[in-house]
């Protein structure tokens, strides 16, 4: 059991379908296959698999993406807060993943 | 950057020797992991030593490259860096690496660190052009968080450099340049490798494509068993903290503080919170799939609750009413705030879920913590 999906209808991705050229980076760099390819432009196929890194909408050449990207991380989000910052993570290289 | 000089080399066991390039001497690494490194990667997941675990930015060489030979990029963070010399070993290639601050590729993509400024600034340091005479560098897929694939391209034609150049000396207009019949190589193309690795040589043998289960990132029972030493370390002090506090707490009586008490009794207590933490921490992500709900929070209070249940049937058959109450607050707020913690570690959460999910949380956490400490404050002067 590797899939995991997270919290239902929370994230704030966006895709303008009118930008879209159909280049397919968004598919290639979505970490979570959220996006799908069907008649030359890209669409949201699973939106709540959405870890909203942030990738697809940097790698979009039409800036058809938006996504308000941050990482997911309780730790960060409690630093922002105390010290009235942006989320921050204290993370100092762990292996696979963040904090 | 390829002004590498000996005594470099001789803190640095995994450079075997100097490949003269057009762009001068660039260092020759092994791609075997000697016990040195396997014993640095176990000590940094320990937490030991972990800020000085980094290699010096710029460019390597493994096997013999020659000008055809395809680069990868990784970060300056020593495990980021073993990992990959380890999964390209027997191939011949350069190895770009960038300046995150001795930070992993994901974590330096999320902060911008490993991004498309540094990637081509760090191009132009090392002359890559002169090295190799192809434009194709392959950047591990999670570094698309930092790394714009058509940004880099923009940003390292000739064009753009040129352009550049003119604005920065006070020109008003760009400078615009005409390659009359010359051929000018394009700029920099970024090509998104797979998200592992070790899935690099399928990939080059897949003719440079990442196929769906390379592309996806994974939670396994052993990534999540992995993060747990990091993550155990990590709240260390606060541990102590609440093991002082409730030695404390744990000798009280009507007449004041007995430190007789608090020495027969304040051991069960240190192992009780020492259980919600290991809940939170342990149990928590190694039994994520199993425990129900969504969020981390909830799923650490299950974890907790278990816990409790655990210290109950092993330690105390003496306790009173308010004590076992005291003691069922407080252990799922600790394994329900730990647990949640762990989306910080975890491949799957968002910032925007993870906020919503501290925002039911917290204040749960906090009246119950409190509510803990009165109820085990009544329990004991009963
Ligand atoms: S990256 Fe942008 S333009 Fe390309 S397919 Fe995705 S949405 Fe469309
Ligand atoms: S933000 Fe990340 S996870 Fe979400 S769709 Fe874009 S690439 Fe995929």
């Amino acid at each position: 059991m590797d899939d995991f999906v997270y919290l239902k209808n929370v994230v704030t991705l966006e895709l303008n379908q009118e930008k879209c050229n159909g280049c397919g980076m968004c598919l290639k760099v979505c970490p979570h296959e959220v996006f799908g390819l069907k008649g030359g432009r890209a669409h949201i196929l699973n939106r709540d698999n959405c870890m909203e890194c942030g990738a697809c909408s940097l790698n979009c050449p039409m800036q058809a993406i938006f996504v308000k990207s941050g990482v997911g991380c309780a730790a960060g989000i409690l630093n922002g807060i105390l010290n009235n910052t942006e989320p921050s993570c204290g993370c100092s290289g762990n292996q696979s993943a963040c904090c | 950057m390829t002004t590498f000089k000996n005594p470099e080399k001789a803190h640095s066991p995994y450079i075997l020797d100097f490949v003269p390039t057009p762009a001068g001497e660039v260092p020759r690494v092994t791609g075997k992991l000697k016990l040195r490194d396997v014993l640095g990667t176990f000590m940094v997941r320990w937490s030991v030593n972990r800020d000085n675990y980094r290699v010096s930015p710029g460019l390597y060489a493994i096997g013999d490259p020659t000008d055809s030979s395809d680069v990868f990029v990784t970060a300056n963070y020593k495990l980021s860096f073993d990992h990959l010399r380890k999964s390209i070993d027997g191939l011949n290639a350069w190895i770009l690496v960038l300046d995150t601050s001795g930070i992993n590729v994901w974590c330096a993509a999320g902060k911008g660190t490993f991004g498309t400024k540094e990637l081509v600034n760090r191009i132009r340091m090392c002359r890559l052009e002169d090295v190799i005479s192809h434009r194709r560098i392959i950047v591990p897929q999670l570094g698309a968080v930092g790394i714009s694939a058509y940004q880099v391209r923009d940003r390292t034609t000739p064009a753009a450099t040129a352009t550049l150049t003119a604005g920065s000396a006070g020109s008003t207009k760009p400078l615009k340049l005409s390659f009359n019949g010359l051929k000018v190589s394009g700029g920099f193309n970024v090509v998104f490798g797979p998200v592992k690795a070790e899935d690099i040589k399928a990939f080059i043998r897949n003719n440079y494509h990442a196929t769906r289960e390379m592309r996806r990132v994974t939670f396994t029972f052993s990534e999540r068993a992995r993060l747990i030493p990091v993550d155990f370390v990590y709240g260390k002090y606060k541990l102590l903290i609440a093991f002082a506090l409730f030695f404390v707490l744990s000798g009280l009586t009507r007449k004041g503080v007995s430190f007789q008490l608090a020495l027969e009794e304040g051991p069960y207590a240190v192992l009780n919170i020492l259980m919600a933490y290991v809940a939170g921490i342990v149990i928590t992500p190694m039994a994520l799939p199993y425990l129900p709900g969504r969020s981390f929070a909830f799923k650490g209070f299950v974890s907790g609750t278990v816990a409790f249940v655990l210290t109950l049937l092993i330690n105390f058959p003496g306790l009173n009413f308010p004590e076992m109450f005291a003691w069922f607050l407080i252990m799922c707020s600790i394994s329900s705030f730990t647990a949640m913690n762990f989306t910080g570690s975890s491949t799957y959460t968002s910032l925007s879920g993870v906020k919503k999910e501290m925002k039911v949380a917290i204040p749960i956490q906090l009246i119950s913590t409190i509510a803990g400490l009165v109820f085990f404050i009544i329990g004991r002067l009963f």
